[in-house]
């Protein structure tokens, strides 16, 4: 039971990790609290539900609904925050202005797609669970832990290894001074939007095989899980959101397994508020004074 | 303003003229408040076709009293504040003699205590929340509380599957479905069953794996839940791939009693339990020419509120007739001693006003994507 129960929090906990990994992106690169983001989740959910309903096959459809939903963060990126950076509004304008678009968006949705939960059609991905050494693992399981490993491992070769990382990471630490650089932060501000819509979108697709639970508020349900994570692990940084992640559903599914179910959902909540006393800026979070 | 104004106005030409085509023709007319405009309204429009339905064949059989029976329909569109309006309506202008309806539990528990002020009797068809009868000696339901059906389920499961060992799962955070599992915990303790664990969830989570992984190490021979369906057939789709044996039933409440958990859940969903205080394919006579004549009277099969329209319509008929007169005072004293064999079951009300009889309950199964009755 103990292998089950670890591999169970190891599933949850990529789940958890795939979303934060593109909202912490957004809050390192960009330095703005995106609500939005969880709409990007339920957004590529149901693009990609329409795709395969439409007879396309899940792999290309995870795919093209992830860029979809890319593209869309980059138009909507623009119409909500690109204004406020040119104003050089505060962070908190940025929170409230995302705030009222996720709300819109999400009634919108609600209104289109109604509340009514989906499910991808049966059989676009072989639903059967293997029995490995005792434990229970399915394909989409296996799906979502390969994909945090090929994301975690992508974003970090970026961001250290090559020129456009170094870029992004100027931007991070002074916009100004990059730009001064050469850094084009413009075209860069639409890349990360893409890349964390991308990230999410395909988040929301894997999420929504796994569970067979397609609504226009499983963003929303996910984003108080993704603040958690991002927090614990300290804001901005990606390994923080896999070690939050992966910490957070860990933790949660052995509560559940071992101590007491009612206290599955607060117990990432107490080790979040643990870690913030011993280290306020989060696991691996650098100290916010970099602005001052 | 233009518009509430305008409503009102017709309103009370439609009252006069009706108050005066009433003396004319004298039926007997009684009065209803359903939903029938706005999105719940499917549960209102299925009520008035069972209500008609029935009227049609009271009215053959040559009416009440002598005369023809009729039904003042007043909408809520679900707002309480409409049904108030409308009681009033219905009582103060109309003065009719019975009230049916309204539709939802919240509606009742603002209109039925005008009704009990005003001693005028009111019959909800399909308000199945606790208290309901509790508001006055004027209320009366037909419909099963959720608390009547369960302990037959679960009596079903132990005696045809021989289940003595049970998992329960519940949501904890929703008024629904708590209120359900205590009625379940209930019926378990009395039925002598052992609970080997008791586990619950969020009714917005997705993950049920860590509670069933537990359940499946117990090895317990049934699973109860009292679940909403969506986290409902997340259960069903975490069991499955688990690998808990399908001999493992699920039995659930009400929440699961829905033609949206096999579309989530697919074949995930087969073996499922739940009772129900009517169903469609059951077998006697009676249900048999109901379904056959609401089918072709409105060309759509008839759901449960459907049917426990129809047979309250019969109810409420048989009171006036043994009241001798549409007066609300007798035909309330009259509701308390009908008894009546209807599509539901046998059917008669207890001191308190509930349903008494829970033989009509069913229990069915789930089966490749439909319910069907469980033998």
């Amino acid at each position: 039971m103990l292998a089950q129960q670890l591999l169970n929090g190891l599933v949850v906990g990529s789940t958890y990790a795939l979303f934060a990994l593109g909202f912490t992106l957004m809050f390192g690169v960009l330095g703005v609290i995106n609500l939005v983001y969880g709409f990007y989740l339920s957004l590529g959910a149901f693009i990609a539900l329409f795709a395969t309903q439409a007879g396309l096959s899940i792999w290309l459809a995870l795919p093209a609904a992830a860029l979809t939903t890319g593209v869309i963060a980059v138009v909507l990126d623009g119409l909500l925050l690109t204004p406020l950076r040119k104003a050089k509004a505060p962070e908190l304008s940025s929170l409230m202005v995302t705030l009222g678009g996720t709300l819109f968006l999400y009634s919108l949705a609600n209104l289109l797609f109604s509340t009514d939960i989906r499910r991808f059609p049966v059989g676009v991905v072989d639903a059967t669970a293997y029995d490995i050494a005792g434990m229970r693992v399915s394909m989409t399981q296996l799906l979502i832990m390969g994909a945090v490993v090929v994301m975690v491992s992508a974003l970090l070769f970026v961001m250290r290894g090559t020129r456009l990382g170094l870029g992004l990471r100027a931007m991070a630490e002074r916009p100004d001074t990059a730009e001064l650089m050469g850094v084009d932060s413009a075209s860069l501000v639409r890349l990360v939007s893409l890349i964390c819509g991308t990230l999410a979108g395909a988040c929301g697709v894997l999420i929504g095989l796994n569970y067979n639970a397609i609504q226009p508020y499983m963003g929303e349900v996910m984003m108080l899980k993704g603040f958690a994570v991002i927090i614990l692990g300290g804001l901005g940084d990606i390994r923080g959101a896999l070690i939050g992640g992966l910490l957070i559903g860990m933790l949660e599914t052995l509560t559940a397994g071992y101590i007491a179910s009612t206290w599955k959902d607060a117990v990432g909540f107490v080790v979040l508020v643990l870690t913030l006393w011993i280290r306020p800026s989060g696991l691996f979070g650098r100290l916010a004074a970099k602005r001052a | 303003m233009l518009t509430r104004r305008s409503i009102l106005a017709a309103a009370s030409v439609a009252a006069i003229i009706f108050s005066s085509a009433a003396s004319a023709q004298t039926p007997i007319t009684i009065g209803a408040i359903e939903i029938l405009t706005g999105p719940n309204n499917k549960y209102g429009i299925a009520i008035k076709n069972g209500f008609d339905l029935a009227l049609e064949e009271v009215n053959k059989a040559g009416g009440v009293l002598g005369v023809p029976l009729a039904i003042a329909y007043e909408d809520s569109a679900g707002n309480k504040d409409q049904a108030l309006n409308a009681a009033r309506q219905l009582i103060g202008a109309r003065k009719v003699p019975l009230i049916l309806g309204p539709t939802l539990s919240n509606e009742m528990f603002a209109v039925g205590p005008v009704a009990v002020e005003r001693r005028i009797p009111i019959v909800g068809t399909s308000t199945t929340a606790n208290g309901i009868t509790a508001i006055g000696p004027y209320v009366f339901r037909t419909s099963l509380p959720e608390a009547d059906v369960i302990p037959v389920t679960l009596r079903t499961a132990k005696e045809k599957l021989g289940v003595k060992r049970v998992a329960v799962m519940y949501g904890h955070d929703d008024a629904f479905t708590k209120s359900a599992y205590d009625v379940m915990k209930g019926a378990i303790e009395k039925l002598g069953l052992e609970t080997v664990a008791t586990e619950t969830f969020g009714s917005k989570d997705t993950d049920f794996s860590a509670q069933l992984t537990k359940i499946k190490a117990l090895n317990p021979d049934a699973i109860v839940v009292s679940a909403l369906v969506e986290a409902g057939a997340g259960i069903l789709l975490a069991k499955k791939q688990l690998g808990i044996p399908d001999s493992v039933r699920v039995i659930g409440g009400n929440g699961l009693n829905s033609p949206q958990v096999p579309q989530v859940a697919g074949a995930a969903a087969n073996g499922t339990l739940v009772g129900s205080p009517w169903f469609i394919d059951k077998a006697d006579e009676a249900n048999k020419s109901f379904v056959a004549r609401y089918q072709a009277k409105y060309n759509m099969a008839p759901d449960q509120f459907a049917a426990q329209a129809y047979d309250t319509l019969f109810i409420v008929a048989k009171a006036i007739t043994a009241a001798g007169e549409a007066n609300p005072q007798k035909i309330r004293d009259a509701l308390g001693k009908v008894t009546h064999q209807g599509v539901m079951g046998p059917f008669s009300f207890t001191p308190d006003r509930d349903p008494a009889d829970t033989s009509g309950v069913v229990v069915i199964e789930m089966k490749d994507g439909k319910f069907q009755i469980f033998k």
